[in-house]
């Protein structure tokens, strides 16, 4: 049986999906999602330039993907609102990641404004993905708000610092029934893999990948990192355990009766 | 709250003798932190760390990658009128200059964004001289109004306003405000500005502080190099930026370092600020605030700016000039020489061959 991603009446395939801030140039994206089998592509709104086809980062993205544009550069909800608005208006489907980022310092996420806003956009008929600091009673706000997936992030955005919150991820994993979607922080396909063998339904990766020395080459890596860790959680892996199991254990000679 | 409070506890700091004692073990240990305190940035700025530039330069250079990508923002200043009441001994247009006075009429503007639009740029930065009376809120609000139809960001960079009179703009659609303190050096700022309301020198310092209450989502600040030591104008306007950013996390704080520029009137800088200068104040503020934009005028040569690409900066100006009237008009007297007659599409295309991309449209105006 095959294993589907059903988010947003859509069945994916890949469980990564990709940025495309930081680039060198919006030419290397198609070559990008190509090479990542990425099937869901987010865009920042406030690049989006329909006035300007060469430089317009839309026109680079391969039409057979799913369009996520963000609201990055929202401070609270009602920005967040408007930014997706005008998303759909501009043609970008509507699917939205919402973005609400009011400390510039940490680009930490606001979480009660993602709340606000999920509300406001689902009702809309918005797909919703939240993108979040990963807090369960959030995450669950978030679901009876009508969020399609829930987003925390591993670490900062940008920071290629990996699975900083792993523990918090775990919980929000074994509790939560919408999709987990890992967004932020992932620097190193391993990391990725790690996301994946514990259960998320999805990674988003970008720094990761845009500032890599070869971006094609490193899109691919996330690629396959991300199956295989999908994989491996498809497989059940065994228990890790704290201690060697001896060969000459204590109890052997106990015999049932 | 004012950031004048947090230069007044550092009035009787000794910055020769902090040089003096800085060594390469310190720059070293500022280097290996992720995050610097304000110390470890005076120590970057030191005599001692020009000696270690090409590491502090690499290190800079990987942040500003992880924080901002290869990619560079490109705007170009808009001279709306060049009426001035000030006395700014440095400045082209100060009022005892004698030049053609202008203000652009609304049309006028209009045909300005028109001809700077179709070089693909979003991102516009409108600029008046101090007179009130010349070039009012009403007045610039009215030239916003233009603009915004043309552009998808407006910035400001004019006298200091009150709090309300930077909602009002805002409210019209501005969302970014620039106001350089030229000098943070008390003493040397109230020389240098003999007469006129710019020698009030806190309503200016305040200035920033009042555009982000007034709900604007881009602060930049800065000192003009030349009037003063350059190590202590680059050490403050950080202070400047960590104070707002710290106060005011959801605005974007960033900063300018311009240099002064051969202008009608003739001053020379009284300090000297060599290109090695420049890219050390650069290269430590990226490290003091990696995500802190830093904007590289066309004040520079083309040859350094091209270089500077990796050094830190994230914003470039392009296709400019710095009279009233000159994209459409010809060129007059301006504010000051530009060094980089660059047009849009040369800088975008040089950006490109340096592995980097051009940034046309960054904000989505609301």
């Amino acid at each position: 049986m095959q294993d589907l991603l059903r988010l947003g009446g859509k069945e994916l395939t890949s469980r990564l999906f990709l940025g495309t801030g930081k680039y060198s140039s919006n030419k290397v994206i198609p070559a990008v999602v190509a090479a990542s089998g990425a099937q869901v592509v987010t865009v920042a709104l406030r690049r989006v330039d329909t006035a300007f086809e060469e430089e317009n980062i839309v026109s680079y993205i391969p039409k057979d993907c799913i369009l996520m544009p963000n609201t990055s550069g929202a401070r609270n909800a009602e920005e967040a609102i408007r930014i997706a608005r005008l998303a759909r208006a501009a043609g970008c489907g509507n699917w939205v990641k919402i973005e609400v980022i009011s400390d510039n310092r940490y680009l930490l996420p606001d979480n009660i404004e993602t709340i606000k806003a999920t509300e406001v956009l689902a009702a809309e008929g918005f797909v919703v993905l939240p993108y979040t600091s990963p807090d369960l009673m959030v995450a669950k706000r978030l679901a009876s708000a009508g969020a399609a997936a829930v987003m925390p992030l591993g670490a900062p955005i940008g920071s290629n610092r990996g699975l900083k919150t792993k523990e918090l991820i775990r919980i929000m994993i074994e509790e939560i029934s919408l999709p987990i979607i890992v967004d932020a922080g992932i620097g190193r396909p391993s990391e990725a893999a790690e996301a994946m063998e514990m259960g998320a339904a999805a990674v988003l990766v970008n720094t990761a990948v845009a500032t890599a020395d070869d971006p094609v080459a490193m899109a691919r890596a996330f690629g396959m990192a991300v199956a295989a860790g999908r994989t491996a959680y498809l497989a059940g892996p065994s228990a890790v355990r704290s201690f060697a199991e001896a060969s000459s254990p204590l109890t052997g000679f106990l015999r049932d009766e | 709250m004012s950031f004048y409070a947090e230069i007044a506890k550092l009035r009787t700091f000794d910055f020769e003798a902090f040089f003096e004692r800085v060594g390469e073990k310190d720059v070293a240990a500022a280097l290996a932190k992720d995050r610097l305190n304000y110390l470890d940035y005076l120590t970057l700025l030191s005599p001692a760390a020009a000696l270690h530039l090409e590491t502090i330069a690499q290190k800079a250079h990987q942040v500003t990658i992880r924080q901002f990508g290869r990619t560079m923002l490109l705007f170009t200043p808009l001279y709306l009128a060049n009426y001035c009441v000030n006395q700014c001994v440095y400045c082209g247009f100060q009022v005892h200059n004698r030049l053609a006075r202008k203000r652009l009429s609304l049309a006028e503007v209009e045909a300005e964004a028109k001809v700077i639009a179709q070089t693909g740029l979003k991102h516009i930065l409108v600029l008046t001289g101090e007179s009130r009376t010349d070039s009012p809120v009403a007045y610039i609000r009215d030239c916003v109004e233009v603009l915004k139809q043309y552009f998808t960001s407006v910035s400001i960079e004019v006298y200091p306003l009150e709090t309300e009179e930077y909602v009002e703009l805002a409210s019209a659609g501005v969302d970014g405000l620039t106001i350089y303190q030229e000098t943070y050096d008390e003493t040397a700022y109230a020389e240098l500005h003999p007469a006129g309301p710019k020698r009030n020198y806190r309503f200016r310092l305040d200035a920033p502080e009042r555009g982000c209450q007034a709900g604007l989502r881009t602060v930049s600040v800065g000192a003009l190099l030349g009037l003063s030591e350059w190590r202590r104008d680059a050490f403050f306007t950080g202070l400047h930026a960590d104070y707002l950013q710290r106060r005011y996390p959801d605005v974007e704080i960033s900063i300018s370092p311009p240099r002064m520029r051969p202008h009608l009137g003739g001053y020379q800088p009284r300090y000297q600020v060599t290109d090695k200068d420049l890219v050390q104040y650069v290269l430590a503020f990226r490290l003091f605030m990696p995500r802190s934009g830093i904007t590289l005028s066309t004040r520079e040569s083309a040859v350094l700016r091209d270089h500077m690409v990796k050094l830190g900066i994230t914003k470039m100006s392009a296709g400019v000039s710095t009279s009233v009237g000159g994209h459409t008009q010809g060129e007059t007297v301006g504010q000051f020489q530009i060094s980089d007659e660059r047009s849009v599409a040369d800088i975008a295309r040089m950006l490109y061959n340096q592995g980097y991309q051009p940034i046309y449209k960054d904000w989505q105006a609301l």
